[in-house]
């Protein structure tokens, strides 16, 4: 494991500007080659070169992107072994697929502080830095283990658990009638398991079809709007979304089940979350704001609290303020059109440093004044992107296509013959593929599986 | 008064499927043995159910016969019938089961240990361990004999502190109202293992002069003579036939009507049961809506009419066993002979022990079977034959031999309870094993032969069978890779007979063979190898290469298993003094002390970070963190 070549983005989340996918490992120049086009083969360049050329989509051929190439041997690099850097133009999709092919070329995805691991187990950093390595890993881990978090929350984390659970019922099946020959279970026929193979492959062609159209991948600053009923949330967030151009608008197949949006504030993606949740309490009946605030809450990085100019402080804004205190949050203060009723100087009180802005939705004044305290916050590294984020979305596509391939080796053997036990490794491989993207991945489901689906025993 | 009653090198505790398998192999391996048993007359005894073999179970049995064990040779002699299992599904999942002759398996197996040089067999119970230093030294029996060894092995089975129950009756028992083991299980509380309280059951058994088989299903052994030991040549034709009925919708009224007297729901059973083997109350109860189960009748021996009941294994009241028992179709007029009964033992925490089934505890003690957790004469058999090598190797100051999980399905399941433990009885099933594809029925004697030579339980001559076997089948797969064929009339005319496709081109007889309507027969006829092949030699060629894909997949991922494998920990690690790891991972790492990155990372609730973070403390030899 310590001798493939890994390959990873290596500079902040982002619009604009250029962004690194480094590269690492035995294999390096090669991986990179393969989908390099430029005057010559980097093979053949000297290393601590630069090169200007493109990056083609392994298969399609369609240029994906100019970038410029930085060809660095062993051992005088960062690792210590083949090291390659491709600038690219950064703009978060273009990034992506030109790591997806780097991904697909042969490259595996460097885990989180994998490059400085490499670094320090070959000798390039010494022992007083191991600790901070230490850190890092932890750290990063910590911040994966959130967003696995948040992920396990979503739609695609349903799915998924959907899609493994029919594979586990199969695999069960299948293990019972190897492990139990004779107790009376139907005997899964190839026709059977054929059928059942295919709908699964139908399922994860959709997942990562949509994937591909970048409508499950989420990225970006978590942002959650708060604020009583009636105070302007929707109104904020279509103004966000009309003022800026929308990455994701919904996900397919489920219009009214919009969950998350993207928009670009001054270049800073936000991922605005529960979209949804908002919309309904807007559209419908209002029962609440603050539980469901609570909740969103947990998983923000940055959150819009929403005040009323023309009414003053509620019980609820209070609860509000109190709740949004220990995070990141920027105090928005609608409707400044309406009289002023609210007093602001206990609004300050209880705000603490969070940054205070008045605009009027209606009349569409200040916004701007909110686009710039997003973005001060941003550049003050007081909010910031959980970057594993982006990276474990190239990841979900990575083991999904995994996935997929093991569905269809099963589906081949199935059509040539092959014992259905021997198909069933097949169908494992990719219910463990499917597991990692969860985090869940233990072999002793099935056991339980087949114990709780059977009826067994002497 | 105590008196030295003699000295060893091992002794074993116990002389079930466990304690012939490991006093045999460290016999055989020159060591001085003694094996100890609370009853000469229950040697190798089979308490529960009278076969041996099944998926999983059955490739254990030609693993140990490949190592140089005694289960395969001994079933082979004494069942009343053999059936291969699974043979409509791949070669990986063939399995063997055999039907036994209980009191005639019991007999060889002890004649075999009697006539085992350097073996002796004593009736006696002991009472104790000697441990002195945190070493094992020998033991005490309660008749005050002492003996002294250099490593002892135990293997209890469901002895210690055995306690049957019937009913609301309940009673301190070993097995079948054999006499339990109290004082063992005390003395290892004091020496500071952790136990865990098991339970496990038996149905009843019946005369078969008082069922009708006429209202039942037979279930003939196969016709094709069939063995487990890979020595084997004689066989036995003679077979014995097994009889299927069902329960039914009286059964089950009846079952309903007495729940409330079953001690698993009455609640005085503080044992865990497993899933995989539930009393027929436990059936009903889980699964309210099958309306039936089935019931194997299954011959305990030529030389008795005893017959137990496969799928009633129960704890209810012996009135209501009868009642139950009645019900069934065919048994309307049965005649209970044993009654059915639950019985809770004792077992240590497996994880105690290193993969060489040492106790971390206590050096020299070994222990095998079902004291360590685990179901099953084969399981227990399995264990048996790896504790007695590695106490062998012990004595002879040798490295322990530790069967990887690609190797062998023993080394899957020591793996699996050394490393995670186990929360029941555990039993072996092929879907615990990661390369299944690789450790197939067929090839046991390819996986661990070699290694059962070297060890040094393999004797010469039949170590030369063996090379001779590898190195046909080697001969004959190159040759097939080598032989290109055309597409002639006579090759065109077997193809089409045998309801394949005809050649275009010439092609590769390995290729060919791909085919899944076509096997070696058919590709022997198209180009007859020089001189005829043995069929288990035609055996291995046709598996090898039509599968050879799915094998060099599993190979594949064998590989990345062994390089994780590979990074051993070293005993100067303490997971106290490494910084960063969760306090989780800790506790766990702590209590398993993997002795690789590989065993590690299979340690449930031990995160991949965590394994990052070990791997960086032991390649900067620990020093950075050290000073804490």
């Amino acid at each position: 494991m310590e001798n493939d070549t890994i390959a990873a983005i290596s500079t902040p989340v982002g619009e604009g500007g250029i962004a690194v996918i480094r590269v690492s490992g035995p294999e390096a120049v090669e991986v990179v080659d393969r989908v390099y086009k430029g005057k010559r083969s980097l093979t053949e360049v000297d290393t601590h070169t630069v090169h200007y050329g493109h990056i083609l989509h392994p298969e399609t051929k369609e240029v994906l992107d100019e970038v410029l190439v930085t060809v660095m041997r062993a051992p005088r690099t960062f690792t210590r072994e083949d090291v390659v850097e491709v600038s690219c133009h950064g703009g978060v999709m273009p990034v992506q697929k030109v790591l997806k092919a780097l991904l697909t070329a042969g490259a595996r995805l460097a885990e989180p502080g994998e490059f400085t691991k490499r670094a320090f187990l070959n000798g390039r950093i010494d022992l007083s830095q191991a600790e901070a390595v230490i850190d890092l890993i932890r750290s990063k881990t910590d911040r994966a283990a959130r967003v696995a978090m948040d992920q396990a929350r979503g739609r695609l984390s349903r799915l998924i658990r959907k899609l493994r659970n029919d594979i586990l019922e199969t695999l069960a099946h299948l293990a019972v009638n190897v492990d139990y020959p004779e107790y009376d279970a139907e005997e899964l026929t190839g026709k059977e398991l054929l059928s059942r193979s295919r709908k699964i492959e139908k399922e994860l062609l959709r997942l990562l079809e949509t994937g591909r159209q970048g409508k499950i991948l989420r990225e970006g600053i978590a942002t959650v709007i708060v604020g009583r009923p009636n105070v302007g949330k929707s109104s904020l967030l279509n103004a966000l979304v009309q003022e800026n151009k929308a990455i994701v608008t919904d996900i397919p197949g489920t219009t009214r089940d919009v969950i998350e949006e993207y928009v670009n504030v001054r270049g800073i993606p936000l991922r605005l979350v529960d979209t949804a949740g908002i919309r309904e309490t807007e559209d419908v009946v209002e029962r609440i704001g603050v539980e469901r605030s609570r909740r969103a809450l947990e998983q923000a990085d940055l959150v819009l609290l929403l005040l009323n100019y023309g009414e003053p402080l509620t019980e609820d804004d209070r609860r509000l303020l109190e709740i949004v205190r220990p995070h990141t949050a920027i105090i928005v203060v609608n409707k400044t059109d309406l009289e002023q009723r609210i007093d602001l100087e206990e609004v300050r009180r209880r705000i603490g440093d969070a940054p205070l802005v008045l605009l009027s939705l209606k009349e569409e004044r200040g916004l701007d004044r909110l686009e710039e305290a997003i973005d001060k916050l941003f550049l003050s590294g007081k909010v910031e992107g959980t970057d594993a984020t982006y990276v474990s979305n190239v990841r979900h596509v990575h083991l999904l296509e995994q996935a997929l391939g093991n569905v269809r080796d099963a589906i081949r053997g199935i059509e040539e013959g092959i014992p259905l036990d021997m198909v069933e490794i097949d169908l494992k491989n990719a219910w463990q593929h499917l597991g990692e993207i969860i985090g869940e991945a233990v072999a002793e489901d099935l056991i339980d599986q087949i114990f709780s689906q059977f009826c067994l025993g002497k | 008064m105590g008196y030295l009653a003699g000295e060893y090198d091992v002794i074993v505790i116990g002389a079930g499927h466990a304690g012939c398998e490991a006093a045999l192999a460290a016999a055989r391996m020159g060591c001085r043995t003694l094996l100890l048993t609370l009853s000469l007359d229950t040697i190798a005894y089979m308490p529960c159910n009278p076969s041996i073999g099944g998926p999983a179970k059955g490739h254990v049995v030609r693993e140990i016969d490949a190592l140089g064990g005694e289960m395969g040779r001994n079933i082979d002699k004494t069942h009343i019938q053999m059936r291969m299992l699974n043979t409509g599904k791949g070669p990986a999942v063939y399995a063997l089961r055999a039907q036994a002759d209980k009191v005639k398996y019991q007999q060889m197996m002890k004649r075999t240990l009697e006539a085992e040089p350097n073996l002796d067999l004593h009736q006696a119970m002991v009472e104790k361990l000697i441990v002195e230093g945190g070493v094992c030294q020998g033991v005490i029996t309660q008749t005050g004999a002492e003996y002294r060894s250099r490593v002892v092995v135990l293997t209890t089975g469901t002895y210690l502190r055995g306690k049957i129950f019937i009913g609301d009756l309940s009673y301190e028992s070993g097995p079948n109202n054999q006499q339990p083991s109290i004082n063992l299980s005390y003395n290892l509380m004091d020496l500071g293992f952790e136990m865990v309280r098991f339970k496990t059951g038996t149905p009843p058994r019946v005369n078969k002069l008082t069922i009708d088989t006429d209202k039942m299903e037979i279930q003939p052994g196969d016709e094709e003579p069939r063995a487990f030991s890979y020595e084997t040549t004689e066989y036995i034709t003679d077979q014995l036939p097994c009889w299927l009925t069902y329960t039914n919708e009286k059964t089950h009224e009846a079952i309903r009507r007495n729940l409330h007297r079953a001690p698993m729901y009455s609640g005085v059973i503080e044992g865990r049961g497993p899933r995989y083997c539930p009393s027929i109350e436990d059936k009903i109860v889980r699964f309210a809506d099958k309306a039936r189960h089935q019931i194997f009748l299954e011959p305990e021996g030529r030389d008795t009419l005893e017959m137990y009941v496969q799928g009633l294994s129960t704890s209810l009241p012996e009135d209501v066993q009868r009642e139950i028992l009645r019900t069934i179709e065919g048994m309307e007029k049965v005649e209970m002979m044993r009654t059915g009964y639950a019985i809770e033992y004792d077992a240590i925490i497996p994880t105690q022990l290193w993969p060489s089934l040492e106790t971390k505890l206590v050096e020299n003690l070994f222990t095998a079977g079902q004291i360590n957790g685990t179901s099953g004469y084969e399981e227990a058999a399995g264990q048996g034959i790896m504790a007695g090598i590695n106490a062998a190797r012990k004595v002879q100051g040798k490295d322990p031999v530790i069967l990887d999980r690609s190797q062998a399905y023993i080394g899957v399941m020591i793996d699996d309870l050394v490393t995670k433990g186990t929360e029941e009885p555990y039993r072996l099933l092929t879907s615990r094993a990661e390369y299944r594809l690789l450790l197939r029925h067929d090839n046991a004697d390819l996986r661990l032969t070699e290694l059962g030579y070297e060890i040094g339980l393999i004797p010469e001559d039949r170590y030369r069978r063996f090379v001779a076997k590898k190195e046909a089948i080697e001969r004959e797969i190159a040759r097939l890779r080598e032989t290109r064929v055309k597409p002639t009339p006579e090759i065109q005319r077997i193809l089409r007979e045998a309801g394949s496709s005809e050649l275009t081109n010439a092609i590769e007889l390995a290729q060919l063979m791909k085919r899944p309507e076509l096997g070696y027969r058919e590709i022997s006829q198209i180009a007859p190898p020089p001189e005829p092949v043995p069929p288990e030699v035609a055996e291995q060629v046709e598996i090898q290469l039509k599968y050879e894909g799915y094998i060099r997949k599993s190979l594949q991922q064998v590989e990345k298993m062994r390089k994780m494998e590979d990074k051993r920990i070293p005993a100067w690690v303490d997971y106290d003094k490494i910084q960063g790891i969760s306090s989780e991972s800790r506790e766990k790492l702590k209590k398993v002390r993997p002795l690789s990155i590989g065993q590690a990372s299979r340690i449930s609730g031990v995160n991949p970070s965590d394994i990052s973070i070990l791997m960086v403390h032991i390649e900067q030899g620990g020093k950075s963190f050290a000073k804490a």
